[in-house]
């Protein structure tokens, strides 16, 4: 008998069932197609700018630095200001995201790089897929458009979530993922991301930039 | 054979442990850490009770249903491209391992953190086949250095100080100038990403555990801090998730229910930096990610817990907020338990994986505070569990013969009331008259094993039964 055979096998013999009960098989077919949400703090259940208020909070709490800009043209002067301000290099890699290449970055002196990452860039900028306010997190689906390895090698982060794609709580995101994708169905990866890279495991002391992003940035475009 | 045991030695392994300075000061990091964390991250949820008893409900129902999720699980990781092994034990699940690694010409391999990679001693194996492990959680990285078991699920290095970890960096990164400084915690955090962030880009296969699987998508998620776990998985051209089979759940929404109370309970956190959820290898549109994914779902004698007392033990979402509640762990650490999962849950735990004769002394190393099963995100009754396996090696007769003895004279008395107040009244009126000058005891007889590390406090000469009687008469009146 095969592992799978037995191990199957050994559940339902545990169970006291053997697996065609009609009764279970809607049971779960009927979870897996619903998905009820469970209990969902409150917190979240805010909207409009009070959302966006307690979505900056959350992020500030998380230990990443949060601002916010009117429209998206204003994004690579606010990058480009963040950068100076942290005494960075002037550098910065980004995917293919047609939101992050529409916008004015000739007007800045920064030296755009595209693609994913080989593990030596010191700055990246994605474009999140959206923003959650319970948490602070910023949901980032992998594509050419931002590239998983952005959120992971370079030292600085920065993240630009449209103010407009953050929601409440978690499922609403997944909402959004399976009308985007389809029911079932998802991006190889998604990653939710709430501050900076850290480890507490030498004495249990926080310490930011263990293997992912020493810093974190984000930038709210409110257009 | 799953990895070594030492958990017949527990009563030498603590007696040691507690004459171990530099372990006793690492510990007072739990005790003052980790609890005060979790509260306060428990206190700013109203929901987090609420949370608790619906991630219990869950991962209930998915128990009860096991055999159908997993159906669907396979399912969609097969439509997603991916592949599922099944391995009925360590040996199973290390050859499926070795043999996709073979498939591959893999030399390096990263590892993010694991339990069931620990379970099954894949590090041994892969070395002893000539492939090179890298442990890249930094307190993975730290024990695998010293060659150790982790001491705690979430926090693997916690028995460990500063000066400990610099000792052994400097044995090990001998390419580094021997002058450096690296008295501050940092400067080890620092050296290790560099030292990492180099086998991370060189590493052929990756391979990460799973905090949970979901049917709905056929998607693994893992959670980290550091963000070694997507190093890890999103670098190399192959991607193997080691997953047991309890970790499933029905959906993204159940998942999401779960999340929000494992970081609260492990870390205080309001979630941990990186929750990744990976469906599949890479796609046509995707500029990175692994080419080859591939699960490998453990069982290891978790399928014949299903429909016994300890199914309960199998809601277990790993997030060590047990340990970090507990005196015992707290006093001797992880590595007295001797397997793989210490403190409360691997009281629980070990009996069932490895056996009660091999592992019956860890459900005997507890007081009962309860404190465990207080702070359990999924309510597991820990106590209640451990007290089963009590009882299960009294009848296999594996208690020894002094404590069976002791046992069936209480027996004897308990079973004739009369006789028992009297003997008790006796034994607190003799004890209290022995004592009352000092108010304990250095020495009694038959009690050695307790008066060698502490004083025996002297009875006041009153029975339980004695005081309760007399202030039920006092609330009447």
């Amino acid at each position: 008998m095969s592992a799978r055979d037995d191990i199957f096998g050994n559940i339902r013999r545990s169970l006291g069932v053997n697996g065609t009960e009609t009764i279970r098989q809607q049971i779960v077919t009927d979870r897996l197609e619903r998905s009820p949400k469970g209990v969902i703090p409150k917190r979240g259940q805010v909207s409009g700018e009070e959302r966006i208020a307690l979505f900056k909070t959350m992020v500030e709490t998380s230990l990443a630095t949060v601002t916010e800009v009117a429209s998206s043209a204003e994004v690579p002067q606010s990058i480009a200001l963040f950068l100076r301000n942290h005494n960075l290099p002037a550098s910065l890699r980004m995917g293919d995201d047609p939101r992050l290449k529409a916008m004015p970055w000739s007007d800045t002196t920064l030296e755009i790089a595209h693609g994913p990452s080989e593990g030596r860039d010191l700055n990246a900028v994605s474009h999140a897929f959206g923003g959650i306010a319970e948490s602070g997190t910023l949901a980032m689906v992998s594509s050419a458009d931002n590239p998983s390895t952005l959120n992971f090698l370079p030292d600085n982060h920065i993240i630009v979530v449209s103010a407009k794609d953050i929601a409440s709580d978690y499922e609403s995101v997944w909402n959004r993922v399976r009308f985007a994708y389809g029911k079932g169905s998802m991006p190889r990866t998604v990653n939710w991301i709430t501050g900076p890279s850290r480890s507490g495991d030498i004495e249990q002391t926080l310490l930011l930039g263990a293997h992912g992003p020493r810093r974190l940035h984000v930038i709210v475009v409110c257009d | 054979m799953t990895v070594h045991s030492t958990s017949p030695q527990f009563k030498q392994n603590a007696a040691r442990a507690l004459n171990d300075d530099q372990l006793q000061k690492a510990l007072g990091n739990v005790k003052q850490g980790f609890i005060d964390k979790r509260q306060m991250a428990a206190d700013k949820l109203p929901e987090f009770e609420a949370l608790r008893d619906s991630a219990r409900d869950i991962k209930n129902h998915t128990l009860e249903h096991l055999d159908l999720y997993l159906e669907a699980y396979e399912g969609k990781v097969k439509a997603s491209g991916g592949h599922v092994h099944f391995a009925r034990d360590a040996t199973e699940a290390r050859d499926i391992i070795l043999s996709i690694c073979r498939e591959t010409n893999a030399k390096t391999v990263t590892k993010g953190k694991s339990m069931i990679s620990e379970e099954i001693g894949i590090n041994h194996h892969l070395e002893a086949n000539g492939l090179t492990p890298v442990e890249t959680d930094l307190g993975e990285y730290i024990i695998q250095l010293r060659n150790e078991l982790p001491s705690h699920i979430i926090a693997p290095a916690v028995h460990l100080n500063a000066t400990q970890v610099e000792a052994d960096f400097r044995r090990v990164h001998t390419h580094l100038d021997a002058k450096r400084d690296l008295s501050e915690p940092v400067q080890l955090l620092t050296e290790a990403r560099a030292v990492l962030r180099e086998r991370f880009l060189a590493a052929d296969v990756g391979i990460t555990g799973a905090n949970f699987l979901v049917a709905e998508t056929g998607t693994s998620i893992i959670v980290t801090n550091e963000g070694n776990g997507d190093l890890t998985q999103i670098l190399p051209k192959t991607h193997i998730v080691l997953a047991s089979i309890e970790k499933l759940v029905p959906t993204l929404e159940d998942v999401s229910q779960l999340l929000r109370v494992l970081a609260r309970s492990a870390t205080g956190q309001e979630l941990s930096v990186y929750t990744t959820f990976s469906t599949g290898p890479r796609r046509s549109t995707d500029a990175d990610g692994p080419e080859n994914y591939h699960v490998v779902i453990l069982d290891n004698g978790r399928s014949s817990m299903l429909g016994t007392a300890f199914e309960e033990m199998l809601r277990c979402i790993r997030c060590g907020a047990c340990m970090n509640h507990c005196p015992v762990y707290h006093a001797v650490g992880g590595h007295a338990y001797g397997w793989v999962y210490p403190g409360p849950m691997g009281a629980v735990l070990t009996p069932s994986l490895i056996g009660v004769d091999k592992a019956g002394h860890l459900p005997n190393a507890s007081t009962f505070c309860g404190r465990c099963e207080s702070v359990c995100p999924v309510r597991i009754p820990l106590p209640k569990l451990m007290r089963h396996w009590r009882e299960r090696e009294f009848e296999r007769h594996l208690t020894p013969a002094t404590v069976r003895s002791g046992l069936q004279l209480w027996g004897f008395f308990a079973k004739r009331p009369a006789l028992y107040r009297f003997a008790t009244r006796a034994a607190m009126g003799a004890l209290a008259l022995a004592g009352r000058q000092r108010g304990r005891f250095a020495w009694l007889p038959m009690a050695k094993g307790w008066t060698k590390y502490r004083d025996f406090p002297a009875p006041q000469g009153e029975t339980f039964q004695q005081r309760w009687k007399r202030e039920r008469k006092g609330a009447r009146a």
